[in-house]
């Protein structure tokens, strides 16, 4: 390759990366112009008071609060399910699976994660119809339907997270409690997890921020464009993605669209500040250790 | 052993088990409710049939056209992108840069497809209907172009992995007989890294397939079968979100289940792809 040929491919991949940030910039920069302005309080609580939306006494009729305030215990029941199976199947993997089981699981966990997540709200939709059929009674589409839904999205997430924390530790590490006599189980709980608390943190807040962007799942599995707040978990419910999606199809006029863009960049920042966080407390917590 | 060291044991590898057992069960639970198609032999008809409700027909085949074309063209778009991307990363920017660029990408596969697809529902597809394709703006291009961008982040972060995991002695070896950065990355780094860089286009090419809101709502979700990449289609993902609404016991109904199983296989086969490909003998560099 001669310094022409350089030359071209320093600026094929200049070009490249300009255009990608410069692509996803201008996206970004029109979201703000067109949602900051329909930022204030009647965005989230309509015309109902701040405060009595808040303690749940009065409810909102057209703002964001119901579709927030869905999201929320959305994301809560998934994690709620999905961290306890997950990181007890991530250690599994990482310190009792014997080579032969342990290539197996990979193998269905790589899959579990490559299944499109419509897909698997088509799984939840499906079990709905089955209980449906055998129980005939009011189990349908609701809030604990989207959320076991979800749980089972990010699952293979978490395992993934959970054993490559653990498989990242080093041999001394992993060693000196089992020579002073701890069985495997003191080890893992005592040394080997808070050792890599900050990767596992990271790791479930990174599926705190899948469960609440995703929108697939929940529209087959419950979700509605307007249900108020769901007082219980067989309730339909509201999220804010789904409101995004309705309002892109559904719009009657320019103030309503330009909630959808509020709407829209709420989510964005929820998912951002879920990703900064998560970097943070990997980057804040392995330096402590580093430096204690 | 305490009796509580060995229940805790037995509930990990339950756990690992159950949650593997559950993507069996995900993938049983849809072949029963497709059972009706297959009693009539209808499934393979289905794949290959055209859609249209008024002559009784309900068959997915320009769905999978849709979703193919769209998914093939993102890739289209999108590897040489990902591939300039990371290129740049590992090789051509300016030192102080490296780190923040690749948090930033990072960040970037945090961004919400819905939020992704709003944005280009009144940005990009206006200007597609005004400069270029004409007709309501919704189409295969739009998508296409959309979903490149949403899926160049995970493949630029496989591409930068496996260039970064080529031995630095490798690449010092090059300098040291006077070639330049260009010169190792071309002659050296990308010969070692191509395994890598095929499953992170592979991975590409699964999220693009899968991926709902994109296709959903910006190729604009006709049923014929697409002749152009200005034609707008209907992708297998968006077909599932648009029929959920019919009658249970329709055939109409029962179509999505196919679209279920063909996503699924789909997946799998990707899947172990990838894992034929970890096997493949590593050359050593001649």
């Amino acid at each position: 390759m001669n310094r022409f040929g350089e030359l071209l491919l320093a600026l094929f991949s200049w070009c490249c990366t300009l255009l990608l940030t410069a692509t996803v910039g201008i996206l970004m920069l029109f979201l703000l112009r067109r949602g900051l302005p329909a930022f204030d309080a009647a965005l989230f609580f309509g015309d109902t008071p701040p405060l009595a939306a808040l303690l749940l006494s009065k409810p909102v009729f057209d703002g964001l609060f119901p579709a927030l305030f869905g999201t929320l215990a959305l994301v809560l029941l998934a994690i709620a399910c999905a961290v306890p199976v997950g990181l007890a199947a991530g250690i599994y993997l990482a310190e009792y699976a014997a080579p032969a089981p342990k290539r197996l699981l990979n193998l269905f966990f790589d899959v579990l994660a490559g299944i499109p997540s419509i897909v698997i709200g088509l799984a939840g939709f499906a079990l709905a119809i089955v209980l449906h059929r055998t129980f005939s009674g009011r189990i349908g589409h609701c809030l604990l339907l989207s959320a076991l839904s979800l749980a089972f999205l990010v699952l293979p997430y978490l395992i993934r997270s959970t054993q490559n924390a653990l498989e990242a530790i080093d041999p001394v590490t992993r060693r000196t409690a089992l020579a002073l006599g701890a069985s495997k189980l003191q080890n893992i709980l005592y040394v080997l997890l808070p050792n890599r608390l900050a990767d596992l943190t990271g790791g479930v807040i990174l599926a705190v921020g899948r469960c609440a962007e995703d929108t697939a799942v929940i529209m087959l599995t419950g979700v509605v464009a307007s249900a108020g707040i769901p007082n219980s978990l067989l309730r339909q419910y509201e999220a804010l993605p789904f409101y995004i999606y309705y309002i892109s199809s559904q719009y009657s006029g320019p103030e309503e669209l330009q909630r959808g863009f509020a709407a829209a960049l709420v989510l964005l920042s929820l998912c951002v500040a879920l990703f900064l966080l998560a970097f943070f407390i990997q980057r804040r917590l392995k330096e402590r250790l580093l430096y204690r | 052993m305490s009796i509580f060291s060995r229940i805790v044991e037995r509930l990990f590898s339950l756990a690992a088990a159950g949650s593997a057992l559950l993507t069996i069960a995900v993938f049983l639970l849809l072949l029963y409710l497709a059972l009706p198609l297959f009693e009539q032999g209808g499934f393979w008809a289905l794949i290959r049939s055209p859609w249209d409700p008024g002559a009784g027909l309900y068959g997915i085949y320009p769905m999978l056209i849709g979703s193919l074309s769209i998914a093939f063209l993102a890739l289209l778009i999108g590897f040489p992108l990902s591939l300039g991307g990371a290129f740049f990363i590992t090789c051509f920017a300016p030192l102080f840069l490296r780190r923040h660029l690749l948090n930033l990408v990072r960040l970037l596969t945090g961004v919400p497809t819905v939020v992704y697809s709003f944005a280009a529902l009144f940005l990009l597809v206006p200007f597609l209907r005004e400069h270029l394709t004409g007709g309501s703006g919704l189409n295969i291009l739009g998508a296409a172009l959309m979903l490149a961008v949403l899926i160049a982040p995970t493949m630029i972060i496989f591409f930068v992995d496996a260039l970064r995991r080529v031995p630095s002695g490798y690449l010092q070896a090059v300098t040291a007989l006077g070639g330049s950065p260009g010169q190792g990355l071309v002659y050296i780094a990308l010969p070692l890294a191509w395994p890598g860089i095929l499953n992170g286009l592979l991975l590409g090419l699964g999220r693009a397939m899968g991926d709902t809101m994109i296709s959903l709502m910006i190729a604009g979700n006709a049923v014929a079968l697409p002749g152009s990449m200005m034609d707008s289609a209907r992708t297998l993902t968006a077909h599932i979100a648009l029929v959920i609404a019919a009658d249970v016991s329709s055939l109409e109904f029962q179509s999505i289940f196919a679209c279920g199983i063909l996503l699924y296989l789909f997946t799998a086969l990707l899947v172990l792809m990838v894992r034929l490909l970890g096997k493949f003998p590593k050359r050593s560099p001649g």
